[in-house]
């Protein structure tokens, strides 16, 4: 790959959930090393745009290039190789229940590499320092708080080193000490081992604390893609209102309101 | 594309039957297929995983052996040393009509290696495992951990289908020669006190009685149910989406069909093989 190539590159990207359009003609692109923040109201995609960059959905058109490989068009082969280069932190953790914080972290390491044991359980107890979980490892993630979770799926997502990274809400659902150490937890990431870092969120603040670029989704499609100072300056109506948190008051075509009211009926 | 659910309320009743209907079996056709793929993808990554680099690991078979096998053992055997008590009782109250009491041992030693002690097996794992097996991967389903494997780069079916598939297919036959012995002996035991026949003579003239192929028969059927309960439990584990009342529906339907399948797989396999 070429250092100058984007480590994310999506162009034209469509997407389904069944016969509804979910992301309709989506392109960005995110550089090795920087941070992207995917902004966005809720239910405007976000979830859906990361789960097609993780490769877990077919998209109905467009391509999604990581680190110069078009994930659509990978074999099941190189997408496990790619697979080892990228780290996922769940919306909701997604760490396995029936194993403790530490088997947690220790899977990649297990499944990926032929280390042995003892070199395994120092390599994840080491990520679990940088999160901050130094000593938790016997717990079972029911015994963990809100935060300690997204800590620790933030452990098992950078235990294989990757080259990028992606984070579903970090902040969401967090007390404002805990997500503004989450925070600086990804700066220090980003600055440390150059990881490509994809944040997903809606918290404004964090947003802006974080990002190289942000690119913003409002009802599937993108808005703008752009510095911050740029998405700050911008005066596009919807963008506004997102930034300063005023209702939409879109006017409303009272025959599709009636029509949505009685559809399926009459 | 077929008319939705919603739509065809509109149209006429008889035509919205019709229209449900084809959309059933649409969906069941679907889901056969489902598990045929399934199986396939199992016994692939069972077969080939070591050299796609991905290999089921043999602690995991152990641990799950452990799991649908080992700790079924006891419920199993009080089942069928039951069932052959039971088949001792009825044996002896029906020939006795004939006189014929002392042909009790063919019938309970054919009646239990044949049938009994695979479908009881069967039955009692499918109720225990199937429905263990839908409420781990449809947990694991809509906590998203399934998708978090995927994203680690470990393939599902291969981490969590393979080491079961292979653990029912190492236990359940296992488990069906213990229910053989135990009925047999549950047999025994009855007619000992019943007709004073020495457990010894009994024994003797079980193995007397019985062939090879009578137990091969009885074992090669519970290889076709350890299939069975492991598709269907996993199956409908992995098609939970609606939260933890899915999961629910999916442990009930896992129970259900698979206790279904396994009746209709013996009837099939039974009419097929003994005539
Ligand atoms: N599994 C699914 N099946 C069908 N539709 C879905 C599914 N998941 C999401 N959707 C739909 O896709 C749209 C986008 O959802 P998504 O989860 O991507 O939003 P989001 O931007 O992440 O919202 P939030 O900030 O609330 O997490 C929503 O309208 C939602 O109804
Ligand atoms: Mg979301």
């Amino acid at each position: 790959m070429n250092s100058a190539d984007p480590a994310i590159d999506v162009r034209n990207l469509v997407t389904h959930y069944g016969t509804r359009k979910i992301l309709d003609d989506i392109s960005f692109q995110a550089r090795q090393g920087e941070i992207m923040v995917i902004m966005g109201g809720s239910g405007s995609g976000k979830s859906t745009l990361l789960r097609h960059l993780l490769g877990l959905h077919n998209p109905t058109s467009g391509c999604i290039r990581l680190l110069g490989k078009d994930i659509t068009q990978l074999d099941a082969d190189a997408m496990y190789d790619l697979r080892k280069n990228m780290g996922v932190a769940f919306q909701g953790g997604a760490l396995f229940n029936s194993m403790t914080v530490g088997e947690n972290v220790e899977l990649p390491l297990r499944e990926h590499t032929a280390l042995d044991g003892n070199t395994i359980r120092i390599m994840s107890r080491m990520k679990l320092e940088v999160v901050n979980l130094a000593g938790f490892e016997d717990l079972m993630p029911a015994e963990l708080s809100g935060g300690m979770i997204k800590r620790a799926a933030l452990a098992r997502a950078i235990v294989m080193d990757p080259r990028l990274l992606f984070f579903d809400e970090p902040s969401a659902g967090l007390d404002p000490v805990v997500s503004a150490e989450l925070d600086e937890l990804i700066l220090t990431l980003r600055d440390a081992m150059n990881m490509t870092i994809v944040v997903v969120t809606h918290e404004l603040e964090s947003a802006f604390k974080i990002a190289d670029r942000i690119t913003v989704l409002d009802q599937g499609r993108i808005l703008m893609s752009d510095t911050v100072a740029a998405v700050r300056a911008s005066d596009n109506q919807r963008i506004r209102s997102l930034l300063d948190r005023t209702p939409r008051n879109e006017a409303m075509d009272p025959d599709e309101y009636m029509e949505r009211l009685t559809r399926e009926i009459f | 594309m077929l008319p939705s659910r919603r739509a065809c309320r509109r149209l006429d009743p008889v035509l919205a039957f019709v229209a449900q209907v084809g959309q059933r079996s649409l969906q069941s056709l679907r889901e056969v297929g489902y598990h045929a793929a399934l199986l396939a993808e199992a016994f692939y990554w069972l077969l080939l995983g070591r050299w796609r680099r991905q290999p089921v690991r043999l602690r995991a078979v152990f641990k799950e052996a452990i799991g649908v096998g080992v700790n079924a053992i006891p419920i199993v055997a009080l089942a069928s040393f039951a069932t052959g008590m039971m088949l001792a009782i009825q044996g002896i109250y029906t020939l006795r009509t004939f006189g014929a009491e002392g042909q009790v041992v063919l019938g309970i030693s054919l009646s239990v290696t044949r049938e009994f002690a695979p479908l009881i097996t069967g039955i009692f794992v499918a109720g225990r495992s199937g429905s263990a097996i839908a409420a781990r991967i449809g947990t694991m389903q809509i906590s998203q951990e399934i998708d978090a494997l995927r994203v680690i780069g470990i393939n599902p079916v291969r981490y969590l289908v393979a080491p079961l598939l292979a653990a029912m297919l190492l236990t359940l036959p296992a488990l069906t020669v213990l229910s053989d012995l135990v009925a047999l002996f549950g047999g025994a035991l009855y007619c000992a006190g019943e007709l004073s026949l020495p457990m010894g003579v009994f024994f003797d003239r079980t193995f007397e009685v019985l062939i090879v192929q009578d137990v091969l028969h009885g074992v090669l059927k519970s290889v076709i149910f350890a299939v069975i309960v492991t598709l269907i439990g996993a199956a409908n584990g992995f098609n939970v989406s609606a939260g933890a009342e899915g999961v629910g529906r999916a442990t009930t339907r896992a129970v259900v069909l698979g206790c279904i399948g396994i009746i209709l797989a013996d009837m099939v396999f039974t009419f097929l093989t003994s005539r």
